[in-house]
């Protein structure tokens, strides 16, 4: 619904009435049929703030609520992973690790891409498990979705103390890549708020994007260098008479960038691999836009269908 | 005249119908629609946005046409009308739960809408935590809920459940701390849908007082309910809605008359006008029998009536139950009836026929009653009309005594025994 919040309702009205007026002035807001491009309203996810700090820690304290491990789950998940990883990829297939003990070079991988499929699965169903909120109350709706990719982030800070752990067990030494993990962390959340935007959108009206879902986040974990380096992908490629760049293609996935920015990071086991954040933060910025364009564009289809 | 706070203009709201798929009589056809399945269902769900014109052919139903009116800061409106009215739409239109086919709405306040007690509230976080969750949900910082969090848990009455999860609260518990919630919610425009139709008699009266508060502190109310004595009491004017169009716009005693009404003239109305949106017309006639077999609306108080169903279906309907509602002039519900619930068993039925409900005392005080009527095959609605029947019962001497409770005191007359053990005989 579009809102104009500082529109002067009725310019002819005498000022001594106004005065008298309970009405405020000042505050308006319209609702109409909308059309054209949607832009994400940000004063008024501001004036929401409270309730996305609630739908956070909500998510937050009922995902671990009745268990025995509780946060304990955070840990074992990419534990897990890793250690069958090691086995198959790094022991049986013998798949390269750029020099690195394949262990950690599978998890420095495996703790952004757990956020990820995470925050993914987590957002794309926000909308669908809360569909009695959608119709029966307003908020801005982008919030539950955002919720669920801010919500994670707990669980992938209980992994990267394990990482951290690990790295030190390794004694592996600290570089200045460290630095860049926080543009790193930017881009892995941005790409993760773009997609689920995409996805929860299409599955309120979609319940087939909910069943596809595992295989989706399947599907984009081998298209990520989370079991196998970047660095298998060559960076030129004669196909014919044209001469292709796979690499950069590769990279058009930004969490292509995100993982081989962290295991720069934390083991220093390849440079820091700038071309592939740009190409990567250059994508994730299309794909956040699109989707912030294509949800607000839904959205006021939510109630109605959901 | 100062500027209204709520204004209202040509709003109108399509909804999609339901489409039948057509059945397949052959292996070859069935196969091929199979194959075909996913484009006919991505059509299907992609036609549910009736916000593009191109989808707006075909099987759409207008819940709201051309709705235009204006609310003063302060009113106390009651939005009233049958089911199907438009009245839950025109609410979640306000609310900017959903967004209008056409037409603009113009609110100068801050809006809170009350269409549901509890919204948010999560079955594992505690009470604590819910009041929290369910206030921001309904708009309000968490500096305002810190503010009032004492009084919300003095409201709710659950002060020594407040750190347990709400799954193990019982369901009054809940609704008491939803409501304890919801009634501290200070907008500028109070929407409320029928809430108040929930929890114990001693807690709506609580809720009532609590709402009538609200409308005397200058706020804004809409207020939909069934119940007139509740309507009256608290509003106004009220809006009176019919087919998703405003029928009557005035003070509230000359509006709920004309919907009381309008509702009784339903009587000699035709079925199709009774009949619910998205129900078939299977139910074709319902007629009230008195003692001697004589049709006729107007039965003495307790003696025995029989209501006859006849329905024509285009096929014949498995497992079948009819159910029979009495309301009274207020819109309170009174007594359900149920084939299924007093024989335990569903019947299957032919396509057409007739279904007898006998009922050898009718305990409802004299007054007018309005009878609905619903049908259903394999658990799944077929058809029902409301208000299809109007029932005048006149005072007649159940007990022998020649006496009957006034309605002051009673809604109805059920046989009951003294015994006077202390008296000599």
């Amino acid at each position: 619904m579009s809102t104009t919040s500082d529109s002067i309702a009725d310019p002819g009205e005498p000022q001594t009435e106004s005065d008298t007026d309970p009405v405020d002035f000042d505050y308006e807001v319209i609702i109409r049929a909308r059309t054209g491009w949607q832009l994400i309203d940000w004063r008024e996810l501001v004036e929401y703030r409270d309730l996305f700090r609630f739908l956070v820690w909500r998510s937050i304290k009922v995902q671990y609520a009745q268990s025995m491990l509780g946060i304990g789950w955070a840990v074992i998940q990419p534990v897990f992973s890793m250690i069958i990883f090691t086995i198959v990829f790094g022991y049986l297939a013998g798949i390269e690790s750029d020099g690195a003990p394949y262990a950690v070079f599978a998890f420095a991988a495996l703790v952004p891409w757990t956020y990820f499929s995470n925050a993914l699965t987590d957002g794309t169903n926000s909308l669908l498990i809360n569909t009695n909120m959608l119709s029966k109350v307003y908020f801005p709706r982008m919030m539950l979705p955002l919720s669920a990719v801010f919500a994670k982030l707990i669980d992938f800070c209980v992994a990267m103390l394990i990482l951290c752990g690990l790295i030190v067990y390794y004694g592996i030494p600290p570089n200045a890549g460290v630095l860049a993990l926080p543009w790193l962390i930017g881009l892995m959340m941005l790409t993760a708020a773009g997609l689920v935007m995409w996805l929860s959108a299409l599955a309120v009206q979609y319940r087939d994007i909910k069943y596809a879902m595992n295989f989706i986040v399947q599907a984009l974990m081998y298209c990520t260098p989370v079991v196998y380096p970047a660095s298998l992908i060559p960076w030129t490629y004669k196909w014919g008479d044209y001469l292709i760049y796979p690499r950069l293609v590769y990279s058009i996935n930004p969490m292509v960038g995100v993982i081989e920015g962290f295991r720069s990071a934390l083991l220093g086991s390849a440079d820091m691999p700038w071309a592939l954040l740009a190409v990567g933060s250059v994508s994730a910025a299309i794909i956040a836009a699109s989707g912030s364009h294509f949800f607000r564009k839904k959205e006021r289809l939510f109630a109605d269908v959901a | 005249m100062t500027t209204p706070i709520i204004s209202v203009e040509d709003l109108s709201k399509a909804y999609r119908l339901g489409i039948k798929d057509k059945t397949r009589d052959t292996l070859v056809g069935s196969l091929f629609a199979m194959a075909k399945s996913p484009f006919v269902n991505w059509k299907r769900l992609a036609s549910l946005d009736t916000h593009s014109p191109a989808n707006r052919q075909g099987e759409i139903v207008w819940a709201l046409k051309d709705v235009s009116f204006e609310v003063q800061a302060g009113e106390v409106i009651g939005i009233i009308g049958r089911n199907g009215a438009g009245k839950s739409t025109l609410l979640k239109i306000l609310s900017r739960i959903t967004e209008p086919t056409s037409g603009e709405v113009k609110l100068r306040g801050r809006v809170s809408s009350l269409l549901e007690v509890g919204t948010g509230f999560h079955p594992e976080l505690s009470g604590r935590d819910n009041i929290y969750m369910n206030g921001t949900i309904l708009g309000m910082t968490k500096r305002e809920i810190d503010g009032k969090f004492d009084e919300i848990v003095e409201f709710s009455g659950v002060e020594k459940f407040l750190d347990t999860p709400v799954k193990r609260h019982s369901s009054g518990m809940q609704v008491r701390l939803a409501f304890a919630v919801a009634a501290h919610l200070e907008p500028e425009i109070l929407i409320v849908d029928e809430v108040l139709a929930v929890g114990d008699a001693d807690f709506q009266k609580k809720c009532l007082g609590k709402m009538q508060g609200v409308a005397r502190s200058g706020r804004t109310v809409l207020f939909v309910s069934h119940n007139m004595a509740a309507v009256q009491n608290l509003c106004g004017k009220a809006i009176l809605l019919e087919q998703g169009s405003v029928i009557a716009f005035d003070s509230c005693s000359e509006v709920t008359n004309q919907y009381l009404g309008s509702t009784i003239s339903a009587a000699s109305r035709d079925m199709a006008s009774c009949r619910l949106t998205g129900m078939q017309p299977v139910i074709e006639s319902v007629e009230l029998l008195s003692a001697d077999g004589t049709p006729g609306a107007t039965i003495a108080c307790g003696s025995a009536a029989t209501i006859v169903i006849k329905y024509k279906a285009p096929q014949p309907l498995p497992a079948a139950r009819f159910g029979i509602r009495i309301e009274n002039l207020l819109g309170e519900n009174l007594i359900f009836l149920q084939s299924l619930m007093e024989h335990g068993v569903h019947i299957d039925m032919p396509a057409e026929g007739t279904v007898r409900c006998n009922i050898p005392e009718l305990p409802l005080l004299p007054g007018t009653y309005f009878v609905w009527v619903g049908c259903a095959s394999n658990e799944t609605a077929i058809d029902a009309v409301d208000r299809v029947l109007e029932i005048n019962i006149v005072g007649g001497d159940f007990y022998g005594s020649g006496r009957l409770p006034s309605t002051d005191n009673a809604k109805i007359v059920l046989r009951s025994r003294w015994d006077f053990p202390d008296t000599k005989a």
